[in-house]
């Protein structure tokens, strides 16, 4: 369970650590992105991820959620072939619906093939797990399997990718603290869930993050809430809240219909919780009060189900929500250090 | 009123401290001799759980391929089709003089191991960066700290308690590096999580086998006929300590007797008298089995490292030094001793119960009658009945020790009954008066002995029987070293390039390089070595073939054919023209079985070619060099530096039979031991009894006495009875000790080992034998005859007194 270590970082941040103690590279803004290379893995930063969710509707008239994760953190800012590498990789999938969740993890080490990312052709694997280019990157085919659930899905992008922060250099506290952070939050969805319950065919949205850092929170920073909103006027919010000791620090990224984004500033979203539910032993907030007074949004946010809970190597709560009040509609909350 | 009681039943005790302390030592010396056995036991036990528990060997399944290693890419394709499994990579490993076995597991797929959680709770957790990339972490256990101290050239080390001892734990990666076997793997453990679907094994790796933990053998089945032995032993033990406790409570009690008359006569109920007597004997075994657990606990202290060698060399089970104090093992060693001793007292105990109120401690008092004797003759008959019909119908290990134990019970309880027919008819034969009032007395007294007598039996039985064994072990052993050891040379080079430069070198100036290379296969029917010969007159003159087809050297080398060795053919019953699937597409006949003692496992003979084609990729770095035996040191030191090998890469053939012998030897310490201490466990029952009879002795030695015979003739012939006594039951624990070897060569090694041994006598070892009895039982009656020279003849007088 010692791999708790490294992963821990990417719940509870590296706490003390310096952006470029251990020879990693820390982001600098101005960045130049070049694809398709930066769909690929950056070894020489700590802590990297192809974070994709999606609620999707079911065949059955239900609501689903998905969750597919590849996550990558270093040991040390290099690769090398073999068993030795010291690049791990981990897995998290999960399938949420109203009363139920079901989760798996995957973890391997970089250097024998068992897990990795090419950007040429796209694909991100851990195991016989799959995020599939068909051809490239705005076409997914996407596979996860558990012991409750496995899901095939495939995804099409609709609108450009979105870069958040300043064109991608996404500050993370006051004291500079920052990450690469771009997304594709418009894929449509489709295909089968296999449940316990039988499969169901299933389609919906899909949004994909990606992001690498070395250094994501401050020292004092406890953890985070990220809301990924799908309005149904075809608009989209990216925000998210790090909870400190020295007080909130929030970002956000408006998206129009377009496709268009535009970062809004520390501050320019407020976020209360409205009320909490004891899972797995903690206080939970899964009910939301998202205030952004600049485009007149005050809305309220609900977990689909307050089960969502990832009790994976390092436990965050990760499912589907329902957005109501000045604006409906949907996403995915990711809630870390409760 | 109870007060008094104890304190007038107590006052025997003041006064016969010696009988006290008789009676302690025996219960100690039982005690003590099964819980040494049972601390060992216990001891290697917990060393082999805990090698097991770093993989819960035995809990879950494994994948292995047949015919040797698994690639890396197997591995990939497994995981990336679902299967979660875990990378294992293990092999023996060269640290400064010793050999360990190192196991590398893929940490990061399967991070639960003991050792592992133990140091990450520890105050200094490990980094993960230390343990997964180079130089990586080795997990030792404590006792090879030193082993490794100053050695720069490997990887730091962690100490964990967990592991078990001679044993390096590490990450694959570093395994890989240290065992030279880039890109292999040993095993894959099949994880207890899978997910649900999953494509079946023998679409994504035909070759691939899996296993479940019911057919791999792990370390504690191999070695329970060990343990077992060493049980036998140890019970073997306890019953003669049990003889002494008997002994000396039947004396006790006897002696106690006319005090226990009075006692009632004023008043106090038997029920009381009983309780309290129980109570007292209940004390007495707490106080011996304490003593008899300090005993165990030292002897086993003592015995363990060459337990460890032993099970080490047979089995290669790595065993902790170290003795740890178990409260269980104090539990049951208490329980042992207070077992024991109710069971050696029930006897006196319910005769005391049913003394009647006025009887008068008579002559007969303690002794059996003729009745008891034909009932103890008959049991034994039973029992040596009981113990063949179980061996023939159930055949196997435990069979075989039932069939044992009923022999000897069975036939000690037969001692009497054949010791009075044959005095018997000595008193008919006997000339003199003196003679036959000799032999008769030798008679009457035999209840009283007799017990003591099936002591000696029983441990001059086992001391043939296991000697002989241990004997004609290693007479066939160093027959077969000889003919297997017959290579001058032995080279160990660091890797196959090496190997084959050495080779070329060498082939030119010596008469024969023959290689020595072998695989680790698995087996259906366990784990199985093959090895591949070269054809070279050293083989077909010298192996050592217990079976054989004609022609068999021609049907191995040329034909395909395959030779096993003893421990598979009697195991799997497979004999010269059945045939033996080496893996699939490989199915070979039997051309002829060798005998091969020293491990326990299968193994199998074919010829290189073969041995290529079932099981690529063996190593060749081993090979045994033929030429003039002059030659061999020479040629050993030009090896050494013109390859730059390290002393222990070229070995000389005597080294290796020294080696070789060093460990057989260190086999049979227990052994011999074991047996030691039981012969003075006997000879200390004698004495015991002697004393007990001491007292009913006067009645009848005074009127022989009184028609003139000195007190110094009857105390000579006093010695002579029990020498004489000794002698014969020595004559007839020859015959039971052979067959008691015969048992232990013929049918006990053969399920514990896999080997059958042809038995050799040695009469000098029974004359020895035979003389230490006589001497043993001297002793123990010099004390008696001492005291009867030197009685005052107003106490024979007083035998004819009305007073009695």
């Amino acid at each position: 369970m010692f791999l708790l270590f490294p992963l821990a970082a990417l719940a509870q941040g590296y706490a003390g650590l310096g952006g470029n103690a251990d020879g990693f590279t820390a982001p600098t803004p101005g960045y130049q992105f070049q694809f398709p290379q930066d769909h690929g893995p950056h070894p020489d930063y700590r802590i990297e991820w192809w974070y994709l969710t999606a609620n999707l509707k079911g065949e059955d008239g239900r609501d689903y959620g998905i969750q597919w994760t590849l996550f990558r953190s270093a040991l040390r800012p290099s690769e090398e072939d073999g068993w030795q590498s010291p690049q791990l990789w981990l897995g998290h999938a999960a399938v949420t619906m109203p009363d139920a969740h079901y989760f798996a993890e995957r973890l391997s080490r970089g250097g024998i093939g068992q897990a990795g990312v090419t950007a040429q052709p796209f694909e991100a694997w851990i195991d016989e797990w799959q995020m599939k280019a068909d051809p490239d990157i705005n076409a997914l085919r996407l596979t996860a399997n558990g012991a409750e659930f496995s899901y095939d899905l495939s995804l099409d992008a609709v609108g450009p990718l979105v870069f958040h922060g300043e064109d991608g250099y996404s500050v993370k506290s006051a004291d500079g603290q920052a990450s690469y952070y771009y997304s594709q939050p418009g894929y449509q969805v489709e295909g089968v869930l296999h449940l316990p319950q039988g499969d169901v065919a299933v389609a919906g949205q899909g949004w994909l993050d990606r992001e690498w850092s070395s250094q994501p929170l401050a020292a004092d920073q406890s953890g985070w809430d990220w809301f990924s909103l799908s309005f149904d006027d075809g608009q989209k919010l990216m925000a998210f809240r790090l909870r400190g000791d020295r007080g909130d620090y929030t970002s956000a990224t408006w998206i129009d219909a377009n496709g268009v984004g535009t970062a809004l500033p520390d501050g320019a979203v407020s976020f209360t919780p409205l009320e909490t539910q004891i899972v797995a032993d903690r206080n939970v907030p899964v009910h939301w009060r998202v205030v952004l007074p600049d485009r007149e949004l005050d809305v309220e946010v609900s977990a689909l189900t307050p089960k969502s809970w990832m009790g994976t190597r390092f436990a965050y709560w990760e499912g589907p929500v329902f957005v109501s009040g000045s604006h409906s509609g949907q996403g995915y909350l990711e809630m870390t250090g409760y | 009123m109870t007060g008094p009681v104890v304190q007038a039943l107590l006052s025997h005790w003041r006064r016969h401290w010696l009988q006290l302390a008789t009676l302690l030592i025996g219960i100690a010396l039982a005690t003590g001799l099964w819980s040494a056995v049972q601390a060992i036991n216990s001891e290697a036990r917990s060393s082999y759980a805990r090698a097991n528990a770093q993989l819960s060997v035995g809990q879950l399944d494994e994948i292995r391929d047949p015919t040797g290693y698994i690639s890396l890419s197997r591995y990939v394709d497994l995981r990336r089709s679902g299967w979660q499994v875990a990378a294992v990579l293990e092999g023996p490993v060269r640290i400064g003089d010793r050999t360990l076995r190192l196991m590398g597991v893929d940490m990061v797929a399967y991070p639960a191991l003991p050792a592992m959680t133990q140091l990450e709770q520890s105050d200094t957790p490990p980094e993960p960066s230390e343990i997964l990339t180079a130089p990586g972490r080795l997990l030792i256990s404590p006792d090879l700290i030193d082993l490794f101290d100053g050695r720069d050239d490997l990887p730091p080390i962690l100490v964990s308690s967990a592991l078990p001892p001679e044993f390096i734990l590490t990450d694959i990666g570093v395994a890989e590096r240290l065992l030279n076997r880039s890109g292999q793997i040993s095993r894959l453990v099949v994880l207890p999580d899978q997910p649900g679907s999953l494509p079946p094994l023998s679409e994504i790796a035909p070759e691939l086998e899996r296993q479940s933990p019911t057919s791999q053998i792990d370390t504690a089945q191999l070695t329970d006929s060990f343990h077992l032995n060493l049980s036998a032993f140890g019970l073997l033990s306890f019953a003669v300590g049990l003889f002494i406790v008997h002994g000396t409570v039947g004396l006790a009690f006897a002696q106690r007797r006319g005090m226990i008359r009075t006692l009632r006569a004023l008043g106090v109920s038997m029920r009381r008298l009983v309780w309290i007597t129980l109570a007292e004997l209940i004390m007495f075994a707490l106080i011996g089995g304490i003593l008899g657990l300090v005993i165990g606990h030292l002897i086993a202290a003592a015995l363990l490292p060459d337990v460890a060698v032993t099970l080490r060399g047979l089995y290669g089970a790595p065993v902790d030094g170290q003795l740890a104090l178990r409260p269980l093992w104090i539990v049951s060693g208490l329980a042992m001793a207070l077992g024991g001793t109710l069971l050696a007292s029930g006897h006196a105990l319910w005769r005391l119960s049913r003394m009647p109120l006025l009887a008068s401690p008579g002559l007969q008092a303690w002794g059996g009658q003729t009745n008891a004797r034909r009932l103890s003759a008959l049991s034994g008959l039973a029992l040596i009945i009981g113990g063949l019909i179980v061996f023939f119908s159930a055949k196997g290990l435990i069979a075989g020790f039932v069939m044992l134990a009923g022999i000897l019970t069975g036939t000690a309880l037969l001692l009497p009954a054949i010791l009075s027919v044959l005095l018997a008819k000595f008193v008919r034969r006997a000339k003199g008066p003196v003679t036959q009032w000799v032999w008769a007395d030798m008679r009457a007294q035999l209840p009283g002995l007799s017990l003591a007598l099936m002591a000696l039996l029983l441990a001059l039985a086992a001391n043939i029987g296991v000697g002989t064994m241990v004997s004609s072990f290693r007479l066939t052993f160093i027959g077969w070293l000889d003919q297997r050891l017959t290579s001058e040379l032995y080279v160990t080079a660091s890797d196959n390039e090496q190997a084959d430069q050495i080779i070329d070198w060498l082939a030119p100036q010596v008469d024969a390089v023959l290689p020595i290379r072998s695989i680790e296969l698995a087996h259906e029917t366990g784990p199985l070595f093959l090895y591949g010969i070269i054809d070279d007159d050293t083989y077909r003159q010298n192996w050592p073939l217990i079976a054989s087809n004609p022609n068999v050297w021609d049907s191995v080398l040329k034909g395909g054919a395959v030779l096993i060795n003893e421990q598979l053919a009697r195991r799997e019953n497979l004999w010269p023209g059945d045939s033996l699937m080496l893996a699939p597409r490989h199915t070979l006949e039997i051309a002829g079985v060798y005998s091969d003692y020293g491990n326990p496992t299968g193994q199998a003979i074919v010829s290189m070619a073969m041995l290529d084609l079932v099981a690529p990729g063996a190593a060749s770095r081993r090979f045994g060099i033929r030429l003039s035996p002059d030659r061999a040191t020479e040629m050993a030191q030009t090896l050494r530096d013109r390859f730059d090998l390290p002393n222990s890469s070229v070995v000389h053939q005597a080294a290796m039979k020294k080696q070789s012998l060093a460990i057989f030897e260190k086999t049979f310490v227990i052994t011999s031991a074991l047996n030691v201490l039981t012969l003075g466990v006997a000879g200390f029952a004698i004495l015991t009894s002697l004393l007990t009879l001491w007292t009913q002795r006067l009645p009848q030695i005074a009127p022989v006495w009184s028609l003139g015979m000195t007190r110094s003739r009857l105390a000579q012939l006093e010695l002579l009875r029990s020498i004489l006594l000794a002698a014969l039951t020595a004559c007839l624990a020859l015959p039971l000790g052979l067959i008691l070897a015969w048992i232990l060569l013929s049918v006990i090694n053969v399920q514990a080992f896999g080997w059958q041994l042809p038995m050799h006598l040695f009469p000098a070892d029974w004359i020895r034998l035979f003389l230490l009895t006589l001497l043993a039982a001297a002793v123990a009656a010099v004390l008696p005859a001492w005291r009867l020279r030197r009685i005052p003849p107003a106490d024979l007088l007083r035998v004819f007194a009305n007073e009695r």
